[in-house]
This record gives structure tokens, sequence and C-alpha cells, in this order.
């Protein structure tokens, strides 16, 4: 009783706050469309950004010293409603790539003091981005066979090789990177987690366009590229865990809906009706659309109480876990077959790729659905994803590669 | 599982030892091989009486314990997991629920108690037709100076043979699919010119057909105003579905237990049959859309107890969810277990007749996507 009272006076404060911080100018700015960089902002945008971030709402959850506020998960939630229900954003995620949802995690379980003092508040304050090079052309799902190399020079590890679909890795100061240190060793044993910065002559990228047309990831080369030692993430040769954990910490931020999905976006039955038009009886004019909505509608409902449901269950403080692999195929089937339905739906106006004739929703809806296809490829696949939970949840012995 | 208080950990902790050792599927099986036509065994029956299960949504001021619908829902699906045969479901669950929605105050006082100590098995009968359908009630409910006369059938009622008391659906006005005009009388088993025989179905458990030949009962036995049972109906049809989910639920959780024991124990090709990934694949997806269903499932009772003004959408959503994961399951359950899974001799063909008829109690699948779409508008 006196925790959901005492939740509710902070829910006020919160409220209070970002109604007289949240400048109005910036309703209605699409994060998930624009992808901010801190060059590319407005002077309020940048104004936003450092409000949240002096009281350490940005990262709500992370230990105050290192940028954040302390705060408990339901504190959090509480901050993550107040802000969609002003129509506001927190633009600190989006602003540090894989920073906020990653990185930092995972610094904050494996890093140094120093590392910490030195990585977080970057991350927390929304100034620095970070992008991840861990797959490689021959190192996807199986990534552990990676061979880039990283050799021991004194101070400094010198990193020859390729990364690849290095998200944001053009427009990145940091990178987080696994490199094989002991060539010798089994296949899993001789990989390391370093961190170096992507402001290096040793550094070049590329980037790669997607079908969708965006060219949100980059080839990344590492010609003699410099790690400090103490950016050494994790102990040497063991960064296999550091790596497991980062995925873990992947999978766990790809289970809610993307940021791009916006708060008030027109309900996907409505959509229908504008398109397809209604019956005497109100009903769908297209029943076999109609019951294709209704089931991912139900899905997208299943998909949430299940995520309150393991909050629930975990009381308030959600760990990462082996349940995120579930949340993670249930979110992209959900989102994905929504994609579908909404292109079908719109029939003619859904299959523009430019030009007047389509709205501005109607091309959007194009793109979103090409990079869409990516949610079951990125992050481990679907594939993947199933193979971990038959294995670690159901205890079910490792495929036969007959199988 | 949701986040338990201690006390529904407590009876949830009874009902799963309980039926594990008193009401394990061996007893169930050997009912049905004896074949009864109640569908239960009494001593079963009694000692779920003496635990107080009867009692669980009924207050204290008629002899229950008040501990409400997510608590009946552990309960059920651990009922569920051994397929025990019993009124509980339709008695102490549905039918307390009908009278605690719209029963007078006489009829509360003289019913409630009697569903808690076992002497009464009241049990709804809503469906006419092979479909669910509520407002396709025909039966006729002729009134004139504080008599009603009713005219009409009734087809799978719940626990038909054993029960002692009807709360009937009986049309006061309007025609045949129209949600008006709608009432509910409660009706006693020994009415003249009421006669039930058995249905015989594949889960073996005890359904009757009802015949009502000009059967007289008094206002008294009116629940709620006459004509205007409709919404009440929904009411109670709702909680009933959120219980048969939690049903479900048990029943698909079984079925998911025993296929993944087999996947781990069964050798083909010189290695358990789970290693192939088809194969693991297949108990992945079967696992999360358990999980997914168990969310529905547990916020729809959830939603009953808090009484909050989407119980509708949420009962629907569960019978749904829960009903396609159980669906597949229950299919799956044969496939996996190969020639086995056909023969009698093995549980799951127990399991799978079992699901089919808890699908289409209160509505299956399609009926409830139907209705929640309708719910939203479309
Ligand atoms: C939009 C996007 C952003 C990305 N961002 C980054 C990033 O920032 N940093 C980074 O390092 N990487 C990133 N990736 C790479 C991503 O992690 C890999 O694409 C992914 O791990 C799959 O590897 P692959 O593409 O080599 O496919 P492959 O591993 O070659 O897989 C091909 C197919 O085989 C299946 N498969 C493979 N192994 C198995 C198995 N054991 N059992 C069953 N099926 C299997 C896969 O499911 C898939 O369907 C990104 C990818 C995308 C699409």
């Amino acid at each position: 009783m006196t925790k959901s009272a005492d939740l509710d006076g902070f829910r006020a404060e919160v409220s209070d706050w970002v109604q007289s911080n949240f400048p109005s100018a910036l309703k209605g700015f699409d994060l998930g469309a624009d992808s901010p960089s801190e060059k590319g902002v407005s002077g309020e945008f940048r104004a936003w950004r450092q409000a949240l971030a002096d009281k350490g709402w940005g990262t709500p959850t992370w230990p105050k010293e290192y940028g954040g506020a302390g705060r408990s998960d339901p504190e959090a939630k509480v901050i993550r409603q107040e802000i969609a229900k002003a129509g506001a954003f927190n633009p600190i995620p989006p602003m540090t790539g894989m920073g906020v949802t990653m990185v930092g995690p995972t610094i904050l379980e494996y890093g140094t003091d120093e590392q910490k003092a030195k990585h977080l508040p970057g991350i927390a304050s929304g100034e620095v981005r970070w992008c991840l090079g861990l797959s490689e052309p021959n190192a996807g799902s199986d990534l552990a066979s990676l061979s880039t190399k990283a050799v021991d020079e004194g101070d400094a590890f010198i990193l020859n090789g390729q990364k690849i679909w290095t998200s944001g890795a053009h427009i990145s100061q940091w990178c987080g990177a696994v490199v094989r240190t002991d060539p010798k060793a089994k296949k899993r044993d001789g990989i390391s987690f370093v961190m170096l910065p992507m402001d290096q002559k040793g550094v070049e990228t590329r980037l790669i366009k997607l079908i969708s047309g965006a060219s949100p990831f980059c080839e990344t080369f590492f010609n003699d590229a410099r790690a400090d030692k103490s950016d050494l993430l994790g102990d040497l040769n063991d960064g296999w865990s550091v790596v497991k954990r980062l995925l873990q910490h992947e999978r766990q931020s790809q289970t809610s809906a993307p940021a791009a999905v916006k708060i008030d976006q027109e309900p996907l039955q409505e959509q229908a009706k504008r398109y397809v038009g209604t019956l005497e009886d109100g009903t769908l004019a297209d029943p076999d659309l109609r019951l294709r909505v209704v089931e991912n509608l139900m899905d997208a409902e299943a998909h949430k109480l299940t995520v309150s449901r393991i909050t629930a269950e975990a009381k308030g403080q959600v760990k990462v876990s082996a349940a995120a692999s579930i949340l993670k195929n249930s979110m992209t089937r959900v989102a994905q077959t929504k994609a579908e339905l909404t292109l079908e739906m719109m029939g003619n106006q859904g299959i523009g790729w430019e030009g007047e004739q389509f709205s501005e929703e109607e091309l959007r809806s194009v793109r979103d659905w090409l990079m869409g296809k990516a949610m079951s490829i990125y992050g481990g696949s679907a594939e993947i994803q199933n193979n971990i939970i038959s294995k670690n949840i159901l205890g079910l012995p490792e495929t036969t590669q007959q199988g | 599982m949701a986040a338990l208080t201690e006390e529904q950990t407590l009876i949830k902790d009874q009902a799963t030892s309980w039926a594990s050792a008193e009401a394990p599927v061996s007893k169930f099986r050997a009912m049905r091989n004896e074949g009864t036509e109640v569908g239960f065994a009494k001593p079963t029956w009694d000692s779920m009486v003496e635990m107080g299960w009867t009692g669980i949504l009924v207050p204290e001021e008629y002899g229950g314990s008040d501990l409400g619908y997510l608590t009946f829902g552990l309960v059920l699906e651990e009922l569920g997991k051994q397929l025990a045969a019993s009124p509980l479901f339709a008695s102490a669950y549905v039918g307390a629920t009908a009278l605690l929605l719209a029963g007078t105050d006489e009829q509360k006082s003289s019913h409630l108690p009697r569903i808690v100590d076992g002497t009464e098995i009241v049990t709804l009968a809503v469906d006419e037709g092979p479909r669910h359908a509520p407002a396709r009630t025909a039966m006729e409910a002729k009134s004139e100076g504080g008599k009603h006369v009713l005219t009409g059938s009734k087809t799978l009622v719940l626990e038909g043979m054993s029960a002692t008391h009807f709360i009937v659906v009986a049309r006061s006005t309007g025609k045949v699919g129209e949600a008006q005009g709608l009432s509910l009388f409660i009706v006693s088993a020994d009415a003249a010119g009421l006669s039930r025989r058995p249905m015989k179905t594949m889960d073996s458990r005890g359904y009757a057909e009802l015949s009502f030949d000009g059967v007289e009962v008094s206002d008294a036995d009116l629940m709620g105003p006459a004509g205007q049972a409709g919404e009440v109906l929904d009411e109670i049809l709702d909680r009933a579905r959120a219980g048969v989910g939690a049903e479900m639920q048990g029943v698909g959780s079984q079925a998911f237990a025993m296929t993944l024991d087999y996947l781990k124990t069964r050798k083909q090709f010189g290695a358990v049959i789970g290693s192939f990934q088809a194969l693991g694949h297949r108990a992945a997806e079967l696992f999360a859309a358990m999980e997914l269903a168990r969310s529905c499932g547990e916020a729809a009772l959830q939603e009953i107890d808090a009484q909050s003004n989407s119980v509708a959408k949420a009962c629907s959503l569960s019978k749904a969810k829960v009903g396609d994961f159980l669906h597949t399951m229950s299919n799956q359950l044969i496939q996996i277990h190969g020639g086995i899974g056909m023969t009698d001799e093995f549980d799951a063909g127990l399991y799978l007749k079992r699901a089919r008829v808890l699908e289409t109690l209160y509505g299956n699948q399609s009926y409830h996507r139907d209705r929640y779409a309708r719910l939203l508008g479309f």
C-alpha cells in the first residue's frame, strides 16, 4: 500500500517536471525515423536531452555516480509512462546507438571502476554513440568462429580484420569489438572483448544499403587499429562470456515495441476500416482480413501481458533472463505480421516507393515493412532463439548436425 | 505464474499434491472404463467439498471463503492436469457465479450454503444447438400472474445427470437471435415436466440433454427482472470462460510436460529424438505459445477479481489464446509420441479428447475472435 502511494507521489513529481521541461516545439518529433545524432538536432532538442541527463532520467536505473538516477524498475517505468503521456520522448537511448541498451549494462557488470567512470557518464548523457563489432562475413549466427585478430603490443592491442553489419559505425565514437587474442585456443576460449575509439586512422567504415533503401549499417575494417589495454572489458580470452551477456541484454531490449512505433499511432483495426470499409453490422468488409487482424491484435495483447506477468513474477526487478528469447520471437512475429497486414489492407496504396500518389504514412509503411524483416535475423535469428529455448529452458540436448 | 499471495500458493500446492495422489489420471481412466452415468467418483467429490474448494467464490456469510477467481483458477488448472472429474467447476464455479451475479437474496441464502456443503449441484443450462450461441435461445418462458411456463430443450448441460438444480436461460420476449428478452430461472431437477437423458461425449464426462415440457416455475424462481438477463448472462458466461481457460491451461501444460519428457527419453537413429532440431524447435514454439497463453488466462481471472471494465475482452482473449495453444498442443502430443500416442492404453488420447470438449465449451476460438473484434468495434 505504502509502496504504491510512494510511486504515486513520484509519478506526480515526474509529470510536473516533464510538463515544465519538455519544449512544446518538439512535439511530434519522429525519433524512429530521424535517428538523431548530435550534429543534426536543434538547440531545443539538445536542451531537452541535457535536462533529462542532468536528472539521470535518460538511464534512470543506473547508479547516480555514473549519470543515472539510481531508481528501481517500477520507478523507471513511471518515468517512461509519464514521458510518453506528455507526448515527449527520451532521446538518450537512440542517440547512443548500442550504448544504453547493450554496452552500458555490460560495462556495469564487467567493467572496472575506472572503465565505468570513463565510459558510462558519456552514455548516460547521450553524448557518446557506440557501435558493436561482433559479426564478420564468416561469423554470423556462429559468432565464435570470428577471425579478426588482436595482437598484444604493450599498452595496446593492434587489431586487423573485418567486421560487417556494424549498425551506426559511421556515426559512432566508440566500438565494442570481439577479437581473437589467442588463435591457438579452442574457438570460444581465445576471444576477448575490447573497446576502441572509431576516430582513428586504423578504422574505416563503408555504408551498406538495405532493401528498405536506408543505410543504417556498415562494413568496418581494422587496419592496425588500436585498442588501449585499459579498455579490455572482462578478462583476457574470456570475451565469450562478456558477449553472451551482451547478447542477452540485446534480446531483452528487443522484447518491447520498437522505438519507431509511435504512441499515438492509429490502431490497426481503425486503419483497416479506413481502407477496406465496413459492412452494415459494423464488421470489416473483408472477413478473412478481419480474422487475421484480430489474431494479430490478440497476439500483441498476449505479448504485452506476458511482459507484465514476467515483470510481476520478478517482483519489479527484471533480470535479463532466458524468457527474453520467447519475448523476442513473439515481438518479432507480432511486428512483422502487423506490417504485412498494413500493406495488404492498403492495397494499391501499399506498394508505393516514392512520389505524391502515396501518402507519407503509406510510404513509411512500405519502408517499415522491409526494415522489419531484419527483426528475425539480428540479435540472434528466430531459429537461434528457438535453439536457446530448447536447450537452455527445456533442457533438450544440443542439436545433432544430422537432425 | 502470476505473483501469488501466500494463501494462493498454499491452495495451489494443496491442489497439486491432492490431485496427483488422490485423483490421478489413472483414476479417471478407471472410472471411464467402468462407465458411470454421472461421470465422476463420489468419494473424489466429497473430499473436494471437505477441502473447502466449493466455497472459494462464496462469501463468508454463505459459508464460503471468498478467495476469488484467480484462486479458483489455480485449483482448476491443477485438476485439469490430471483430468480429475467432478462437479466442482459446474456447480461451485459456474452455478455459484450465476447466483452471486443474478440471484435474489433468498436464492443466494437458500442455494449458496448448499453448494458449499455439496448437498446441491447447481449447473447452468444455456446452449440449445450445436454451437455456443446464447442469443439464439429459443426456450420459451410464458409468463402470467406470477407463474412462468418453460418449454424447450437444452443440450450439453455440464454435470446434468447429477445436478439438483438448473439455472436455465429462457426467452420471455423477442425473437431467436436477439440478445434482448432473456430471463434466468432456477429450476429443481425434479420439477414436473422436466426430463433429462445422458449425453455420452468423447471426454467421458457427465453431460445431459434436458427437455422442458411446460415446466411451471414461480416468480420466486426468476433471477432478476424477466426479459432482462442478457447482460448478466454475458457476465456469468465470461467468468465461466475464464474458468474453462484455467482448466485448459492445466490440460495443455500436462500435455506439454508429457511431450517434453518423451523428447528426452525416446531414442531413434541412435539419439534422443529431442536432439533433432525440427523437434527441438517445435518444442520451443509450443513452450512459447504456452507462456503467452498463460499470461492471457491469468490476466482474465485477475481482471474478474479486480472488477475491471474490460473483463469481456480479457475473457474472450483467454478463451481464444489458451484454446489455440491447447488445440496445437494436444495434436502435437499425439504426433510426437508416434504410434504409442494412438493407443488407448496410453493417456495422450484422454487429453486430446478433453481438449476438444473444453475448446467448444462457452464458445470456441473462432467465436471468441469474432467477439473480440466486435468488442473493439470492427
Ligand atoms: C539490421 C541489422 C543490424 C545488425 N546490427 C549489427 C551490429 O550492430 N553489430 C553486429 O556485429 N552485427 C549486427 N548484425 C548482424 C546480425 O547479428 C547477424 O546478421 C546475425 O547474427 C545472423 O548472421 P548472418 O547474417 O551471418 O546469418 P547466418 O548465420 O549465415 O544465418 C543464415 C540462416 O541460417 C540460419 N541458421 C544459422 N545457424 C543456425 C542453426 N544453428 N540452427 C538453425 N538455423 C541456423 C539462420 O537463422 C538464418 O536463417 C545486424 C544485422 C541486421 C540485419
